[in-house]
């Protein structure tokens, strides 16, 4: 989804429509939680829509120990609460904040956007998409939303500031946001970078076959050695004791 | 009024019993309400004081790893007489660990998902895998000493034949679980604050596990053969603190020179909560001790060496807490302070531990000073003439 922050007006009908098709409370909410899956922050006279951005590389679903979180083909990175055991790193790790954890429930799940995962299947656009009125979100496929931001930002440079939020950070994300002021005033964290969070684990992970297999020869060598060391130093001990007269041998 | 001959009412019973119990109403509570209403997590603090107490139980246990190395993979034989202690201190530790992780996951029905549902990536799955495997090979590394006292001897003959490969597998799942703790923050850049977040945290959470271990085990043989025999000489003691100390000046080099390299020196040098709790951790925990530690009358004094590894061990406590409270704080400029419950089970199991141990070390042979003339090996325990594998008989060599 393409979403262009400078034709958004703030009349948060996509929270509305994404309520609606999620059967949610109807309330309006300002921020990210269990009965809002997106919510329109505001930044002076600019409303930016906060929601999970799908990551192509997604941090919650490297960090989840029993693959309860999963990111599909089509876009849509997805929760399957049966087999989560509530560890919430994943919580802890996205760095956009996205989870929600039902803490009251004493059978816990997280909630969050799930880029109208039905509806998608089915060919049509996700709900919020749908129901925008001025175009702010439009759906569409990866590649051709890159290219239609790309064209609106060298069409109009004075409107929008150079960049396509999403295209690389972190690895790139679904969500694509077109801005007319610079993204680390609408509460973007500007550390992300445009590394994937995955590879920061990795880099240790992956050392972990290594570990095993030298370590492991290693310390059977070390063993080896100092086996043999005493083994010789009791046989010359031995060999000594030989030497000496058999009354003093007993203990 | 004290009467000779009859045992002392001593004052931990009672304190442990409350702990306990009320350890256990505040796990029933956790259960009944959930973890909304019994803890002060939330979606900006997800992970708390549990996960500070983990990481403490598994670093205050590493003694079992590297005793056993030291002993029976590179034999330093005269150190046999920790070599139980260590094991006892790993297993319980490990046991607390595990009862807490499944108090803290939101399903603890699904506890068992890890073993069926892998994911690779993920460095939770890593833990859970090596916390599982390396509580078994305690098991194993435990049971000849339970078995031992009630005269069963083959599983131990059976035990025996695998020890070498079971002792090097479980001294690379301690390896790699020890370090992988520090992983689990490597993909937080954003909420760690800098003077802890370090693409090094691995390598620190190993360096730092390995002067915890050694000071905890060095700590329970001064308590534990005080008014009786020394567990260890005092030469042997004294080498395992010049032990400590060097690993304490390797983490002090490592830490500063990368936050050094990390440019986190103005965070070093300002005076907020943050570097406030960092110099705290460090003082404490790193370069007090290790100041103490060089001097050699410290190492040889008992009183010295229990002030020195105490200082370790609180320091230690200290860094873990940090890591995974104090440096999370930054985002989003959002305090956590434990909620009742939370302390309350954590204490429980604390008492829970100390009861067991100290109920163990009563029933079973754990502190023994080794024996001073070498006794003859019972061929019925060990098959093989090395390692003696979990049996009590310094000084094997001389006698074969």
């Amino acid at each position: 989804m393409l979403i262009d922050l400078t034709l958004c007006v703030g009349c948060n009908v996509c929270q509305g429509a994404c309520k609606e098709e999620n059967q949610l409370p109807p309330r309006e909410e300002k921020y990210l939680s269990l009965t809002a899956f997106t919510a329109l922050s505001k930044y002076n006279d600019l409303y930016i829509r906060r929601m999970c951005q799908h990551c192509d590389v997604p941090t919650c679903v490297s960090v989840c120990p029993v693959a309860a979180l999963s990111k599909a083909e089509a876009g849509p990175v997805a929760y399957d609460g049966e087999k989560c055991i509530g560890c919430r790193y994943c919580l802890q790790a996205c760095p956009y904040h996205v989870p929600k954890y039902e803490w009251s429930s004493t059978k816990p799940r997280i909630q969050k956007c799930k880029f109208c995962a039905p509806r998608l299947a089915k060919g049509l656009p996700p709900a919020c998409a749908e129901a925008c009125p001025t175009g702010a979100t439009i759906f569409g496929g990866r590649e051709e939303l890159l290219l239609e931001a790309a064209h609106r930002v060298s069409a109009e440079p004075t409107k929008y500031v150079p960049r396509i939020y999403g295209k690389d950070d972190v690895g790139g994300t679904s969500m694509l946001y077109l801005s007319p002021v610079p993204f680390e005033q609408l509460g973007f964290d500007s550390r992300l970078g445009k590394i994937p969070m995955p590879m920061l684990t990795m880099s240790a992970l992956s050392k972990v076959p290594n570990v095993l297999s030298v370590g492991g020869v290693m310390l059977g060598g070390i063993w080896w050695i100092t086996n043999r060391r005493s083994e010789v130093a009791a046989f010359e001990a031995s060999e000594k004791k030989g030497e000496t007269p058999r009354h003093e041998d007993k203990p | 009024m004290k009467i000779r001959l009859l045992p002392r009412i001593s004052r931990w019973h009672p304190i442990a019993t409350t702990l306990i119990l009320a350890g256990t109403l505040a796990a029933i509570a956790r259960f009944t309400y959930g973890l909304g209403a019994t803890t002060n997590l939330s979606d900006e603090f997800p992970w708390g004081l549990w996960i500070g107490f983990d990481f403490l139980g598994i670093g205050l246990a590493a003694s079992g790893f590297t005793i056993v190395a030291a002993v029976h993979l590179f034999h330093a034989k005269e150190y046999e007489p920790i070599v139980r202690p260590a094991i006892l201190t790993a297993f319980i530790g490990y046991m607390l660990v595990v009862l807490v992780l499944i108090l803290d996951l939101g399903r603890p029905d699904h506890f068992w998902h890890p073993l069926v549902m892998w994911n690779p990536h993920s460095v939770m799955c890593e833990i859970s895998w090596c916390l599982m495997l390396y509580t078994s090979v305690l098991s194993l590394e435990f049971a000849p000493i339970v078995l031992e006292r009630f005269n069963i001897l083959w599983p131990i003959k059976w035990i025996h034949t695998i020890s070498l490969p079971l002792m090097i597998f479980g001294v690379l799942l301690s390896t790699l679980h020890q370090s992988s703790f520090g992983s689990l923050y490597l993909i937080v850049p954003n909420r760690l604050h800098a003077l802890w977040y370090t693409p090094l945290l691995p390598v620190l959470f190993f360096i730092s596990c390995l002067a915890s271990g050694i000071s905890m085990i060095l700590l329970e043989s001064l308590i534990f053969s005080r008014g009786g025999r020394d567990l260890l000489p005092t030469r042997l003691r004294a080498n395992l603190a010049k032990v400590i100390a060097v690993i304490l000046a390797l983490y002090f080099v490592v830490r500063v020179e990368n936050l050094l390299a990390r440019g986190a020196l103005a965070e070093m040098t300002t005076l907020t909560y943050f570097s406030l709790a960092f110099y705290a951790e460090m003082l404490i925990g790193f370069v007090i001790p290790f100041g103490l530690l060089v001097v050699e009358r410290v190492r040889n004094s008992r009183r010295g060496l229990y002030a020195a590894t105490l200082l370790v061990v609180v320091g230690f406590a200290l860094n873990r807490m940090n890591t995974a409270i104090t440096g999370l704080e930054t985002y989003p400029a959002q305090t956590y302070f434990p909620s009742l419950i939370e302390i309350f089970i954590m204490l429980g199991i604390t008492a829970l531990g100390f009861s067991a141990f100290s109920f163990i070390v009563k029933h079973l042979p754990i502190f023994e000073p080794v024996a001073v003339t070498p006794r003859v090996r019972q061929e019925a325990v060990t098959a093989r003439p090395e390692p003696v594998f979990l049996t009590r008989h310094g000084g094997d060599l001389e006698s074969s």
